[in-house]
């Protein structure tokens, strides 16, 4: 157990992006042009926060008497995340001039969703899962709602908020229930007492409305109706952000819960698991097939990506935690992308995100549509991008705790969903322009773009190098 | 310590968290559905305070704080969200908040 005042050393990306937050306020509160310095103030911190956690990923240490957890698992889930938002906020630079939301405080917003996520991540008691949780969520209902003036983000942003409001009493009311069935909220005694606790009537049902709640949060059905809207109302970018870094957030909670499980208890909540992966892997493939709209059509492929991932938690092995990391990351970047190349070609008023407005595409911008290409193969499960290791490693960890029809479903769900994604590149390549209109591709949006190709190239040839971060740090 | 069982504050809360999950799930208005959920928060925080209080340790009521001041911010930006949509429709019925299928 470290020292007092190291422990606020070994704190600090948490403390970074902390500071970073009363900073950026400080600045939009002092300057006039917060918009133009806070992007970048943003990038800097996000960057240092993550290559803070990947540098110390072996002092792994329980601070503040069993409160937080860093390095180890949350260290590679901060760096997710902080790289995560460091490209949607490269993303937004331009595009939030076309949305009409040229504002300063979107970039405070999304560092404080961001240290919600990352105090989620190192929870080891629930009270630190409860904050965490609520910063993160309470920044995206403002970030999908950020352009007041549109009914569109109004309407998202309201929906996004009573359902994840909804969502958030069935979270505190189980934590209640845990609370009443162990006598504390410690994690660590938690994982200790697991399997005594599992036959105890009180903490079962405690424990089945915090998943149900946190079902809400990773968009798996049958907790997916406010999914659809909210990710198509909301602006591009902050749609980007609260998909993947909001998703992995609410997956790290839920292993954090499970990690008894994990490390070899009996899965009493494998039925639960098994449910709505199954459901929501079907569901949202099928649908999506007949959307028309990209963003609409990309929130049922993350609802049926948050399917694969639940495999994982219902196999419940130490394989399946580091298939769970290894897609969330692999989705974080190629979900990324993705919505970062509807945000370019998107036009004013929420036009041209439809399937015609990118038909042609690659006449208009070949490296566009070769990226565009790229993530829609990814996000397919077409080797050797990284989309298709993360479904590999999640499917074989089911195999290894006997739920081999539940990985069929999965490989027979991922075959549907090839037909939406392909789609796409049939019309980027072979459909003349259907809708005639210029495509103003911003610099900073295409570095992202670059960016999030090369990490999910790289994921996909080299899997062992992310693969071998993650199992030596989970034990 | 008291004479009253657990098992009533217990079945109170419980009841007093199924009023407010049919109240989401039934009523129309943004308002009354936000202040269910504001009725399923206070069910939980009696629910905190009970095994708190005969358990004989104090996390539960230090939890309670946390869920007060956390349902105040969430009351805070769910209001304005509220206003932010009436403004635009002048309404704030959810069946007419419907650009999107739900």
């Amino acid at each position: 157990m470290p020292q007092n005042n190291y422990e606020y050393f070994l704190l600090m990306p948490q403390l970074i992006i902390a500071v970073g937050i009363v900073l950026s306020v400080l600045i939009e509160i002092t300057t006039k042009k917060s918009e133009q310095i806070l992007p970048w103030l943003s990038i800097a911190l996000f960057v240092a926060a993550a290559f803070d956690s990947v540098f110390n990923i072996n002092q792994n240490f329980v601070l503040f008497g069993g409160m937080i957890e860093v390095g180890g698992k949350p260290a590679i889930f901060n760096f997710i995340f902080n790289i995560g938002a460091a490209l949607v906020v490269l993303s937004s630079i331009d595009y939030l001039k076309k949305y009409g939301t040229y504002y300063g405080e979107y970039y405070i917003l999304v560092q404080s969703s961001v240290l919600g996520m990352m105090v989620m991540s190192g929870a080891k008691d629930i009270l630190m899962i409860f904050m965490g949780l609520e910063l993160m969520s309470i920044c995206f209902y403002v970030l999908a709602g950020i352009n007041r003036k549109k009914l569109s983000a109004n309407e998202a942003s309201m929906k996004y908020f009573l359902l994840g409001a909804f969502a958030t009493g069935f979270i505190v009311y189980g934590i209640a229930l845990i609370y009443g069935a162990t006598g504390t909220t410690s994690i660590q005694n938690l994982v200790e007492n697991f399997v005594t606790y599992s036959s105890n009537i009180i903490f079962v049902l405690g424990f089945v409305f915090f998943l149900i709640g946190f079902s809400f949060k990773i968009a798996a059905v049958p907790f997916h109706m406010w999914v659809p809207d909210v990710y198509q109302g909301s602006a591009t970018t902050v749609t980007s952000l609260m998909s993947t870094t909001g998703k992995a957030a609410a997956f790290s909670v839920l292993m954090i819960m499970l990690s008894a499980v994990f490390s070899g208890a009996s899965n009493v909540f494998r039925p639960y698991f098994a449910t709505i992966s199954a459901l929501s892997m079907l569901f949202g493939s099928i649908v999506a097939i007949s959307q028309t709209n990209l963003k609409r059509m990309l929130a049922y492929s993350s609802i049926s990506h948050a399917g694969y991932m639940a495999i994982g938690l219902a196999a419940g092995n130490l394989f399946s935690v580091a298939g769970i990391i290894f897609y969330l990351a692999a989705y974080a970047f190629m979900n990324i992308g993705a919505f970062t190349i509807i945000s370019i070609v998107e036009g004013e008023n929420d036009s041209k995100t439809d399937l015609n407005s990118f038909a042609g595409l690659n006449a208009k911008s070949p490296i566009l549509a070769a990226s565009m290409a790229l993530f829609m193969f990814a996000l397919a499960g077409i080797p050797p991008l990284a989309g298709f290791f993360g479904k590999y490693y999640v499917f074989i960890s089911a195999i290894q705790s006997n739920l081999t029809w539940l990985a069929i479903l999965g490989v027979l769900s991922s075959v549907i969903s090839v037909y939406f994604y392909i789609r796409v590149v049939v019309f980027m390549y072979f459909k003349g322009s259907v809708e005639d209109f210029e495509i103003q591709i911003s610099p900073y949006s295409l570095t992202a773009v670059i960016i999030t190709a090369l990490l999910i190239l790289v994921f996909g040839i080299l899997p062992d190098t992310l693969m071998n971060v993650i199992t030596s740090v989970i034990r | 310590m008291s004479s009253i069982p657990m098992e009533y504050y217990l079945i109170l809360s419980a009841f007093m968290f199924s009023v407010g999950v049919a109240g989401v799930l039934i009523r129309r208005n943004a308002i009354v559905v936000f202040m269910c959920i504001e009725l399923m928060l206070n069910s939980a925080n009696l629910t905190l305070v009970t095994f708190s209080s005969y358990l004989g340790n104090s996390i539960g009521q230090v939890f309670v704080f946390f869920v007060m001041t956390v349902a105040a911010a969430e009351a805070a930006v769910g209001l304005a969200i509220i206003i932010a949509i009436f403004r635009n429709k002048k309404t704030v019925n959810i069946d007419e908040i419907n650009i999107f299928k739900w």
